[in-house]
């Protein structure tokens, strides 16, 4: 059960994760994409969006609070599951997919990645 | 007024929309996973980091969280009893959430307009699906929202319309965490 405190608290850490993770993109676009580099940059929003994702579940939604809630968080995990699959094994055999099905410059990252020779 | 209404939390209830709110999750884990699929696929069209501007889905962030902060405090004001405040806290839930949508539609139609509509390729027939069923949740988010403080002006706080208010703000702090994630990873990850 939700107190005004807790409202506050989650409005507030929100507002400034979504804000700090636009400065974030802004400066490096602002910067011509020179600023940090993008695995660094992927690592920065995904993180912010999963802390944030956190507060909104402990202050706005109050999972796992107290103890009736405790079938609710295990519904929630079994969806963590289920959605990690389906994102997880969707990117992974779709990027094995586009590996081997670039009609032009397949054979020669191919044969470059591992680390074969042409002839 | 200040008679806190004792709510026993009918968790069957609870938990049914809890069960069909983690559906809804996987339904949108699936569309973001197309959409990661898909978000190169241009197919000469204009790619995300042409197409999309920040500050104004900046905005359209902040309107929707915030509306999902005032719709917190409404479950708080009914939990005490206090119509005037339910209504007047959902009443601006409301408008914050019509503000969004109408946000998200503008943006909508100047993509159409400028002929990036979702036929164009695979990247923005992806982008309309995922970002397109968002809006049919805040726009069925809206229509609930509406119905029931049409129901309260009317008949007053009551056990039932607090079971319903309270569900209706688990659906509407859902959608906002929903919107974070297409903020992060279509729109901040796009123009990097």
């Amino acid at each position: 059960m939700g107190t005004y405190r807790s409202y506050v608290t989650g409005f507030i850490a929100s507002l400034i994760l979504t804000l700090s993770a636009f400065y974030v993109v802004w400066q490096h676009i602002s910067n011509h994409h020179q600023a940090f580099s993008n695995s660094f940059l992927i690592v920065v929003i995904i993180g912010l969006a999963l802390i944030q994702l956190f507060v909104q579940l402990t202050f706005f939604l109050h999972l796992g609070r107290d103890r009736k809630s405790r079938w609710n968080l295990i519904i929630f995990l079994f969806m963590v599951m289920v959605v990690v699959m389906v994102v997880g094994g969707s990117l992974w055999i779709m990027r094995n997919l586009d590996y081997h099905m670039k009609p032009h410059d397949a054979e020669t990252y191919i044969i470059k990645d591992e680390g074969l020779s042409s002839h | 007024m200040s008679e806190i209404i004792a709510i026993k939390p009918d968790s069957k209830t609870f938990l049914g929309f809890w069960i069909y709110l983690m559906t809804d999750c996987v339904l949108f884990a699936s569309l973001f996973a197309t959409y990661a699929v898909l978000h190169n696929n241009t197919f000469g069209g204009p790619s995300s980091n042409e197409l999309f501007d920040l500050p104004f889905v900046l905005a359209e962030t902040l309107i929707l969280l915030t509306s999902s902060f005032t719709c917190g405090l409404g479950v708080l004001a009914a939990r005490m009893n206090n119509k005037k405040q339910v209504l007047a806290w959902f009443g601006l839930t409301f408008l914050l959430g019509l503000a969004f949508l109408s946000l998200e539609l503008s943006e909508f139609a100047s993509f159409i307009y400028e002929g990036n509509s979702f036929t164009r390729s695979g990247f923005l027939s992806a982008f309309f699906t995922l970002v397109g069923t968002h809006g049919l949740h805040i726009t069925i988010g809206l229509l609930w929202m509406f119905v029931l403080m049409a129901r309260i002006a009317r008949r007053g706080l009551n056990a039932i319309s607090l079971k319903r208010l309270v569900l209706l703000s688990l659906f509407w702090h859902f959608l906002d965490i929903i919107w974070i994630f297409i903020f992060s990873i279509v729109y901040l990850m796009g123009v990097i």
